[in-house]
């Protein structure tokens, strides 16, 4: 138990550390993202030969500063995981909340749904909706909440169907309370603890698609800088500039850690009977 | 007189800084029935989990000026010889059955379990065994259910395994565990009458631990009541019904829904709900006659033939 | 009592499937409650007394009958309007933990009804309501921002009690209200509820099975076994002179506190006992059991038929009929 806190405030370090990164990027990042330098092009970390400090973590193949780029990548990574796990939330915990509390037809509909969204190659599918309708920040995000609502819906489908029929709901029922209010008042607070735990998996899951498909061309938009096109480009250069795929790569483990590890401790301390989740 | 099954002096049970049991004693013979009677948190069960020592070493922290089962130290013996006494010598049966069966083992299984580590059985052997063990507690076609899981069970039957699992290690001594509370009143009866033959005809001490007090007169010999862990009265039963000594067991009997009797005595605003007192007597502050000298716990003052803990029978 | 009914049940049955059987929860209940009354159901785990109290607030659907109140068939409402005749029907539960939302304070519990009915239009009007209806169940109203976890059984019970009350009830069904609670609780609360008779107004329908409070509190008694009614009628006479061989066995094993009287008891001989097998519907559900078996008992159910003014009951040893 005690080692699991301490791995959580960990996690929870990380994460605060590249939401920090991603607010304060003008401030702390040394160079603009874009900005080239072509006498600097492929140079290694400071500390390697021929490494200089003006690029700590050396340069691309265009001379652009790996440290900065990392920097201002973070928006991308932490905004896309966030949103996608929030709009995931918000559609499959409402999805979730009706299948499990009214049940019968309704959540055969939604557990078919379910279903079908599981038995699917996501990555595939992500990269043909993206191609066919473009990409760019906001058609990313709609995507990955096409894969984490599930996440979502599960687990409050579960909590509603065991809720539903607890004494203190047929008790609000009994006094009148009308169902919209019975879902909102009793059976989503109870459920909300799992929402969370499942939103910080679900965050780390989006952030690893997100470098995924823009490691494969279709992610938010080339011209902002992005983990997974960094990831990408780099792939070109592994023999002779490993430094920039390394980075990206240890950026991405870096957050995805992070909440991850957050995850795990807050199912620990919200739900200490532990076990519907994931 | 024969050896005490159960002689237990001073017992003080601590968790972390509350302390749940205090100096509590309570005497077993062979033969001899017990009812130690107390609402929630009386401290009860936590004080006849720690005769058969069965409170986690980390939790809790259990003292005694004299704790002997069947003449073993239960404080000194080590965990080997505690797993020895468990089942034979003293043996245990609970308030919820489902909980204390292992679901997804047959009944047979579990009772043969015991008589092969208790009495060295062979396996085929325990099986007879196991079955004439359920015909004892009143199943039917006891061979033909050895295969039955709990779940087949009704909850009145579900008692009656447990209660052949424990008869199983042929112990002398029958704690058991507010046995009937989740079951119905004509169950109930049905169990009683079990517990109580089963007990005469085998010569066992019996320990009946329960909150009702209407229940106990018809089971044990002797009553035991507790409060907020405290020994209130000790009383042989005819005595403790016709005379109650303290007030505490005068309000528990005061409380006790009658059939001939009119409306419930006490009034929704006559009794706030009062926590017991941490220093003194806990029951001062809702008793009726307290005084100045309540203030420290009394002692177990004898009168004839009762013995209850209150300053009232001090001269 | 030749008051009128303000709830009634006509020919209520519910089934219901469980594997590949069809099992009765209710068969054939006809039951009315007058207004004022305090009527007890009483009967084994499983007889199907918790089922009765649900569909008479309409929380269950029966599968066959009707539900009146006051007159009106329950049934045939639309959710919303059955919704306004919740703020009459109310209920108390078993376990006051279990019934009472972990994440709401006592004063949203409490609030909650005078929201829903729209007898408060904001949070701030259930301050002053709340905090009286505390005080008549004997909480402190400073501990209104708690929640139910902070409170002990009683305290717990007393605040489901308040709740049922908030917003006017005429009928409270009351589900082993007192099963969970110590014996000295257990008199407080049903000292709360004589208070509550005794200001009128409110029916009471009290599901047990502990016969001493029933015939303490009553003004009747009903039976159950089986999903049937099998007798009813005023406690004392019910208890003192059981019509129904289910009924006797019932008061047989109620425990007394008498040494003496509990001693004389275990002297006479066990009454049968069998188990198990689940009765077959069209038969008395206490035949298998019955010490007093006759023939008739055997092949036909007997009907729940007048006995005495007053008195039902359903058993081929009574009544001024011949069996078949």
């Amino acid at each position: 138990m005690r080692v699991r806190s301490w791995l959580g405030v960990a996690g929870a370090l990380l994460l605060a550390l590249a939401v920090l990164a991603a607010l304060l990027a003008p401030l702390i990042a040394p160079y603009r993202p874009m900005q080239l330098d072509l006498r600097a092009r492929l140079a290694p970390p400071a500390w390697l030969v021929h490494g200089s400090t003006r690029h700590l973590l050396g340069t691309d193949n265009v001379g652009r500063d790996i440290l900065s780029r990392l920097i201002w990548g973070t928006r991308i990574s932490l905004s896309v995981g966030a949103s996608a796990a929030l709009l995931g939330a918000v559609v499959g915990s409402t999805l979730g909340l009706c299948a499990g509390f009214f049940g019968r037809r309704i959540d055969a509909a939604i557990s078919w749904a379910i279903d079908v969204q599981l038995a699917f190659p996501f990555t595939l599918f992500a990269l043909f909706l993206l191609a066919v309708f473009g990409g760019g920040f906001l058609p990313v995000v709609g995507v990955l909440a096409l894969a984490t609502w599930v996440n979502f819906a599960r687990v409050v489908r579960a909590q509603a169907e065991v809720l539903r029929t607890q004494d203190f709901i047929l008790a609000a029922r009994s006094i009148g309370v009308p169902t919209p209010r019975i879902l909102v008042r009793y059976v989503l607070p109870a459920a909300l603890p799992s929402i969370v735990v499942v939103g910080s998996f679900s965050a780390a899951q989006a952030m690893l698609t997100e470098a995924a498909l823009s490691f494969l061309g279709v992610g938010v938009d080339p011209t902002t800088p992005s983990w997974g096109a960094m990831l990408e480009l780099g792939r070109n250069y592994l023999q002779t500039a490993w430094w920039m795929a390394a980075f990206p790569g240890l950026a991405i483990a870096w957050v995805v850690l992070g909440a991850n590890l957050l995850g795990d401790w807050l199912r620990i301390r919200l739900d200490p009977r532990g076990g519907a989740l994931r | 007189m024969s050896e005490a099954l159960l002689d237990m002096n001073g017992l003080e049970v601590r968790f972390g800084s509350t302390i749940a049991v205090r100096d509590v004693g309570l005497h077993v013979l062979p033969g001899e029935a017990v009812g130690l009677v107390g609402e929630s948190g009386s401290g009860k069960s936590t004080a006849m989990l720690a005769v058969l020592g069965l409170h986690p070493p980390g939790s809790a922290a259990v003292t005694a000026r004299r704790l002997r089962l069947a003449g073993h130290d239960i404080l000194a013996v080590p965990e080997r010889t505690l797993r020895d006494l468990r089942g034979r010598v003293a043996a245990m049966i609970f308030q919820d059955p489902l909980t204390a069966l292992n679901p997804v083992m047959p009944i047979g299984s579990q009772i043969a379990e015991v008589l092969v580590r208790h009495h060295r059985l062979g396996r085929s052997a325990a099986m007879m065994q196991a079955s004439a063990l359920l015909e004892t507690v009143g199943i039917a076609d006891g061979a033909g259910r050895l295969r039955d899981y709990p779940m087949a069970f009704s909850g009145g039957m579900r008692q009656r395994v447990m209660i052949a699992i424990a008869l199983a290690g042929q112990p002398r001594l029958l704690i058991a565990d507010e046995p009937t509370t989740a079951l119905d009143v004509t169950v109930q009866a049905e169990l009683v009458r079990l517990i109580r033959g089963l007990q005469r005809e085998r010569g066992m001490g019996l320990v009946w631990v329960t909150h009702d007090l209407a229940l106990m007169a018809g089971v044990v010999d002797r009553v035991v009541v507790l409060y907020a862990g405290r020994v209130m009265e000790s009383a042989p039963v005819d005595l403790l019904y016709a005379r109650p000594l303290h007030p505490y067991t005068v309000a528990l009997l005061e409380s006790l829904p009658r059939f001939e009797a009119g409306p419930p005595r006490v009034r929704a605003h006559a009794t706030r709900d009062v926590a017991p007192a941490a220093e003194g007597c806990p029951f001062a502050p809702r008793c009726p006659h307290r005084f100045a000298r309540c203030a420290q716990m009394p002692p177990l003052f004898e009168d004839r033939g009762s013995l209850a803990a209150c300053w009232l029978l001090a001269r | 009592m030749n008051r009128a009914p303000l709830a009634e049940l006509s020919g209520i049955g519910v089934r219901y499937r469980k594997g590949g059987d069809v099992r009765h929860g209710l068969i054939e209940i006809d039951l009315a409650v007058a207004a004022g009354e305090t009527l007890a159901i009483i009967g084994e785990s499983g007889c199907g007394k918790s089922t009765l109290g649900r569909v008479l607030l309409r929380l269950q659907e029966p599968t066959e009958g009707d539900v009146r109140y006051r007159g009106e068939s329950l049934l045939a409402l639309k959710p919303h309007a059955m919704r306004r005749r919740r703020q009459a029907m109310q209920m108390i539960f078993q376990d006051p933990l279990a019934s009472l939302n972990p994440r709401m304070t006592v004063g949203e519990t409490l609030g909650e009804p005078l929201m829903v009915h729209r007898l408060a239009r904001r949070w701030r009007d259930t301050v002053e309501p709340v905090a009286a209806a505390m005080r008549r169940v004997g909480l402190d109203p400073a501990t209104v921002r708690r929640f139910p976890h902070q409170f002990s059984g009683g305290q717990r019970q007393r605040i489901a009690i308040a709740r049922a009350t908030m917003a006017g009830a005429e009928l409270i069904v009351a589900d082993e209200p007192l099963a969970s609670l110590d014996i000295t609780i257990q008199s407080q609360i049903l000292g709360l509820f004589e208070d509550m008779r005794a200001q009128g107004g409110v029916t009471f329908v009290f599901i047990s099975h502990d016969l001493p409070v029933v015939s303490q509190t009553a003004d009747r008694v009903v039976v159950m076994l089986g999903g049937r009614i099998v007798e009813d009628g005023a406690p004392r006479a019910v208890f003192r002179e059981p019509a129904h061989p289910y009924t006797q066995a019932l008061v047989d094993a109620v425990p007394v506190p008498d040494p003496d009287a509990a001693r004389r008891r275990q002297e006479r001989p066990a009454a049968a006992v069998a188990h198990g097998t689940p009765a077959r519907p069209d038969l008395c559900p206490f035949a298998p059991r019955c010490p007093h078996l006759l023939p008739a008992c055997t092949h036909t159910m007997p009907p729940l038929r007048h006995v005495a003014p007053g008195r039902r009951a359903a058993c081929w040893l009574h009544g001024d009929w011949s069996p078949p």
